[in-house]
């Protein structure tokens, strides 16, 4: 199978707007945690989440108009316009703007979203209800679905290769860029734009995860706090919202323009639990498979990975994929750091994995792991570095990254340095 | 310009995203303000939300300029 890279990143988080921006407030250990102040959050379990901080676009902050025209903002939800907006970083990063219709053919997308335009559908139930059927906008559906990322991302650049997307919950970003990888070594395209976006800050989202008992609910005043993952004291994860998007390329393509390369993507695996519907089985056997398979497809030994982008949300989960991984790697567990940067960024849903394998690649490019915030109390012993509370300069090589998603559906990719 | 007229233009312009020098009466939706086939449908929408008519398809589908809107309400609220 052919070679893949990366040569472009580009993200909207809740730490700011654009790539760099977010990685070096994640190494600095801040936090994108606050108080909801956008909506009424008095009746609500939970009152705090990771908001994308908004402003006129200086100093990292997102203002959506630079990335979509204000009228056509307003037919979609905003989840499509953090991934165009990310699409561009990206695309923008990687220096590809094809224009040939070869070159044009040959790019596709595949973004994908864990729930799509939530707050939209809301919005149109309730005109529904109180309107009646006529005054449903011919923009409600093209406007919540979740493949219209896709779908703007290629119309904004006419990238007329394979256009797909990916509904897996908190895995999504992660398969969107496994399968868009598989795309190109398959020779389907030779460059695919891809991964995940979310916009779940919203009353029903919060309501609906607070009733799955998976929102943190007991630090509303200390939101900083809040996400705390492998911490004995944790409660839940802390809702996030944003795009990550990377542009990945065939090596030799990539070779041939001179692209700058942030690292080859060596592995991606895939697995089901067939356990229950939000919860990972005790034993981790899925999370187990998944790692593996990713590893071997990599020809990479366990004992080889020097970091690991954890899932770790702050929920119960957390030592379950701590117990699969220390099954995973044996005897390398004290060389092996494992992270969790949802402590600072929250969890983005469909967007998580995506991000979090831009990490993963930045933790290659710079060797330094992110730092796990708010991990006072290690739950369990282990002899893996969880990176508390700051960032740690090491060597890194191979990477990889976790995503695991209600349905029990999960994704690893795993990254290498290209050498 | 009548009233109606200037509601009209004000949806044309706040839907479409436009200049207001380029709404004349005689401009097109679709030829002149770069609307698409669901913009007109939702404006359609619009003028009935604002002036509390009823527009069926088949006339909808024969209001293609400005003046054309402004034409058909004042009809319906004569």
């Amino acid at each position: 199978m052919r070679r893949v890279v990366i040569t472009g990143t580009g993200m909207v988080s809740p730490l700011g707007c654009g790539t760099e921006i977010t990685w070096s407030r994640l190494l600095e250990g801040r936090s994108g945690a606050a108080r909801v102040t956008a909506f009424e959050v008095e009746d609500l379990p939970a009152k705090i989440a990771c908001s994308i901080p908004l402003g006129d676009g200086s100093d990292g902050t997102y203002n959506a108009d630079q990335w979509m025209e204000p009228k056509e903002q307003r037919k979609v939800d905003p989840f499509i316009v953090y991934a165009v907006a990310a699409a561009d970083m990206a695309l923008a990063d990687a220096g590809w703007h094809p224009k040939t219709d070869e070159d044009q053919t040959a790019t596709g997308v595949l973004i994908g979203s864990g729930i799509g335009g939530l707050e939209g559908i809301v919005e149109g139930g309730y005109t529904l209800r109180d309107k009646g059927p006529r005054r449903i906008s011919p923009f409600f559906i093209p406007g919540r679905l979740i493949n219209l990322a896709s779908g703007h991302v290629s119309i904004k650049h006419k990238l007329r290769g394979p256009n797909h997307s990916v509904v897996t919950a908190c895995s999504t970003g992660a398969h969107a860029i496994g399968d868009a990888s598989r795309l190109i070594a398959l020779g389907d395209a030779d460059v695919m734009v891809a991964g995940g976006a979310e916009s779940p800050i919203c009353r029903i989202a919060l309501a609906g995860f607070a009733a799955c008992k998976a929102l943190s609910t007991a630090r509303n005043d200390d939101p900083t706090a809040a996400s705390r993952p492998y911490d004995r004291d944790r409660d839940g994860f802390v809702m996030g919202e944003g795009a990550g998007v990377v542009v990945l390329e065939e090596l030799e393509h990539a070779k041939a323009r001179g692209a700058k390369i942030y690292a080859e993507v060596v592995g991606y695996g895939l697995s089901g639990d067939a356990f229950h519907i939000t919860a990972p089985s005790e034993d981790g056997d899925g999370a187990y498979r998944c790692m593996t398979m990713a590893l071997k497809r990599a020809g990479i030994s366990a004992s080889d990975v020097d970091y690991i982008n954890a899932h770790g949300t702050s929920t119960m989960a957390d030592t379950i994929e701590l117990g699969a991984v220390e099954r995973l790697v044996g005897d390398a567990a004290p060389r092996i750091s494992m992270s969790s940067t949802k402590s600072a960024i929250g969890h983005l849903l469909g967007a998580a994995g995506a991000v979090e394998a831009i990490f993963a690649a930045l933790a290659i490019r710079d060797n330094i792991a992110p730092p796990t915030l708010n991990l006072d109390n290690p739950d369990v012993e282990t002899a893996i570095d969880l990176v508390p509370h700051k960032a740690r300069k090491r060597e890194i090589n191979v990477a990889l990254s976790n995503s695991f998603g209600f349905g029990g559906t999960n994704a690893s990719l795993v990254l290498k340095r290209y050498a | 310009m009548s009233d109606i007229a200037e509601r009209v233009k004000k949806i044309v312009i706040d839907h479409l995203g436009v200049d207001a020098e380029k709404v004349s009466e005689g401009a097109s939706f679709i030829d002149d303000l770069g609307a698409d086939s669901l913009d007109t449908v939702e404006l359609v929408m619009a003028f009935e939300e604002e002036f509390g008519v009823e527009i069926p398809d088949d006339a909808a589908d024969s209001i293609l300029t400005v003046g054309d809107a402004v034409k058909f309400i004042e009809k319906a609220q004569a």
